[in-house]
């Protein structure tokens, strides 16, 4: 493995029983950039994620983190390196029975034996990152879904990982919301020098942060380049995937017999 | 058909032998959980402490009912003395363990499940497992140990609350010797036949209501439809697996004696 990649991956296949979810998916991820994991919905982007993170094995292949192959590593061994990962989940997944400032503590009072003060001290810095040090009292019901999403923010790098990873980041945000998490997630991954994994569909907004975008397809990635390649590309996935195009490569229609065919009485009735 | 059952057969062993492997990690993991005794604190408060009214209550009225019926039966045979003996066994030897896990199972055990079944559907489980937390360790085992212990502790306040109503009928309503409702049952209640039997009852119905109810939660289909149905398996399953449990632990009980 390359000094300079924090995350290899390198031949991943996995399925789900029987269904193939990853085939012969190949990725690095060098340190200190933002790289987005694009694609459709269902291409296995958030199981990617889960494979990097140790919460699923692959069927081949191997995942390296900092030159440790995740899915050989013991149960004491990747939690150890979870301690070094952040996670922003899509929809927060904020502990819905404490406040915003014990969900940012969570972690420093599981995993340091750090005196409550500087504790105090460290979320209060955390939160004034996302700029919601104000609201370090509510209780997650009462924050809106970009507060909540800036709130695991400040989760996800409350023990300052050397590698965050974003699950649909901007997923049900308003513009406002979403250019702010954005802006978070370059500057923060940058002032904390730790590596950032984005699984996303919004390539408008990726485009602006990410310094390399892969894009995944079927299981399989199909292309990948900066932001500037990826604009002049034109790859037909990516082309269909940048400008929003209902039909291509990616099909409109699921996969189904000829329309007049199953009109005309030709195929299997369905019984209600 | 007979594949359709082979297939339903196949999955409810699968699921046994998940619910065991469960089991044994929830062991494992309890001695990280006992270190944070506050954790285990905490939800015997939960489940013990905010199951109380309804234990209490409920138990209340069993006994003036038991004071009720008893005193019809046991004063045709000129026996009405020995009320407190009638009330006093049938709450610490079955009623007492029985009902108070029938209402644990659906006071505590249901919200146990909803609440772990819902922070499986909203990642929150996963999100603990991302950092480093074990789930199992800091969730699933607090509860487990919370309902416990607390199920004893509810069986004998059921009890006790019984015997009250049923003096409450007998002595104070109907008139019954107070001396003899009281020295008949001091008499007769043997401690580590009656009174022991019964706090073992309610022990192992407070391991099986625990675990299923832990159980459902983690293992819940992680939408509202799969939380629901998980909750409603926690009382269905608690309220077969109490009343078999109580079956089996009563035979070996008789035998004993």
């Amino acid at each position: 493995m390359s000094d300079d990649n924090l995350v290899e991956i390198k031949d991943l296949d996995f399925a789900y029983d029987d269904r193939p979810i990853l085939k012969g998916i190949s990725m690095e991820i060098p340190r200190g950039k933002v790289v987005a994991i694009m694609g459709g919905s269902g291409c296995g982007k958030t199981t990617l994620l889960r494979l990097i993170g140790g919460q699923l094995k692959p069927s081949r292949g191997d995942v390296l983190v900092d030159g440790l192959s995740v899915p050989r590593l013991r149960d004491d061994e990747l939690y150890a390196l979870r301690r070094r990962m952040g996670m922003l989940f899509q929809f927060g997944a904020l502990f819905t029975d404490i406040s915003v400032f014990d969900n940012v503590a969570y972690q420093m009072r599981e995993h340091t034996n750090l005196p409550e003060d500087l504790i105090r001290d460290m979320v209060l810095l955390k939160l004034n990152a996302v700029g919601l040090r104000g609201a370090h009292q509510l209780m997650p019901a009462e924050l809106s879904g970009g507060m909540a999403r800036r709130v695991a923010l400040a989760r996800a790098i409350s023990l300052d990982p050397m590698l965050i990873m974003y699950d649909e980041p901007f997923a049900g945000l308003d513009p406002i919301s979403l250019g702010v998490i954005g802006q978070l997630i370059r500057k923060l991954n940058d002032a904390l020098g730790a590596t950032s994994i984005m699984v996303t569909h919004d390539i408008q907004e990726s485009l602006q942060i990410v310094d390399y975008i892969y894009f995944m397809s079927d299981g399989k990635v199909v292309a990948m380049g900066t932001p500037d390649e990826i604009r002049a590309s034109q790859h037909p996935f990516v082309h269909q995937f940048v400008f929003a195009q209902a039909d291509g490569p990616v099909p409109f229609h699921y996969p189904a017999k000829p329309l007049a065919a199953e009109l005309l009485g030709n195929g299997v009735h369905e019984r209600s | 058909m007979i594949a359709s059952l082979g297939h339903r057969v196949n999955e409810a062993l699968q699921r046994l032998g998940f619910a065991a492997r469960f089991f044994v990690m929830l062991l494992l993991w309890s001695g990280q959980s006992f270190r944070r005794m506050h954790l285990t604190i905490r939800e015997l408060y939960f489940s013990g402490f905010q199951s109380l009214l309804i234990i209490v209550v409920s138990g209340l009225f069993i006994g003036m009912v038991l004071g009720m019926q008893g005193y019809e039966t046991l004063q045709r045979y000129g026996s009405a003395e020995a009320l407190g003996v009638l009330v006093a066994l049938s709450l610490v030897r079955e009623l007492g363990p029985v009902v108070a896990a029938l209402l644990f199972a659906s006071r505590a055990g249901s919200s146990i499940t909803a609440e772990i079944g819902l922070m499986k559907a909203t990642e929150q489980l996963t999100a603990m497992d991302m950092m480093a937390v074990n789930p199992i360790a800091r969730v699933v085992a607090p509860r487990f140990w919370g309902g416990v212990i607390s199920m004893p502790l509810l069986a004998a306040l059921f009890s006790t609350a019984g015997v009250f109503g049923g003096y409450l009928i007998g002595v104070v309503f109907i008139g019954v010797d107070e001396g003899a409702f009281w020295s008949q049952m001091q008499a007769s209640v043997d401690f580590r036949y009656d009174v022991w039997s019964g706090i073992v009852k309610s022990f192992v119905f407070g391991v099986a209501v625990s675990l299923i109810a832990v159980f459902e939660g983690y293992d819940a289909v992680p939408t509202a439809e799969g939380v629901s149905s998980s909750i409603k398996s926690t009382v269905v399953q608690s309220a077969l697996a109490i009343l078999a449990l109580d079956f089996v632990l009563t035979s070996f009980m008789f035998r004993e004696a």
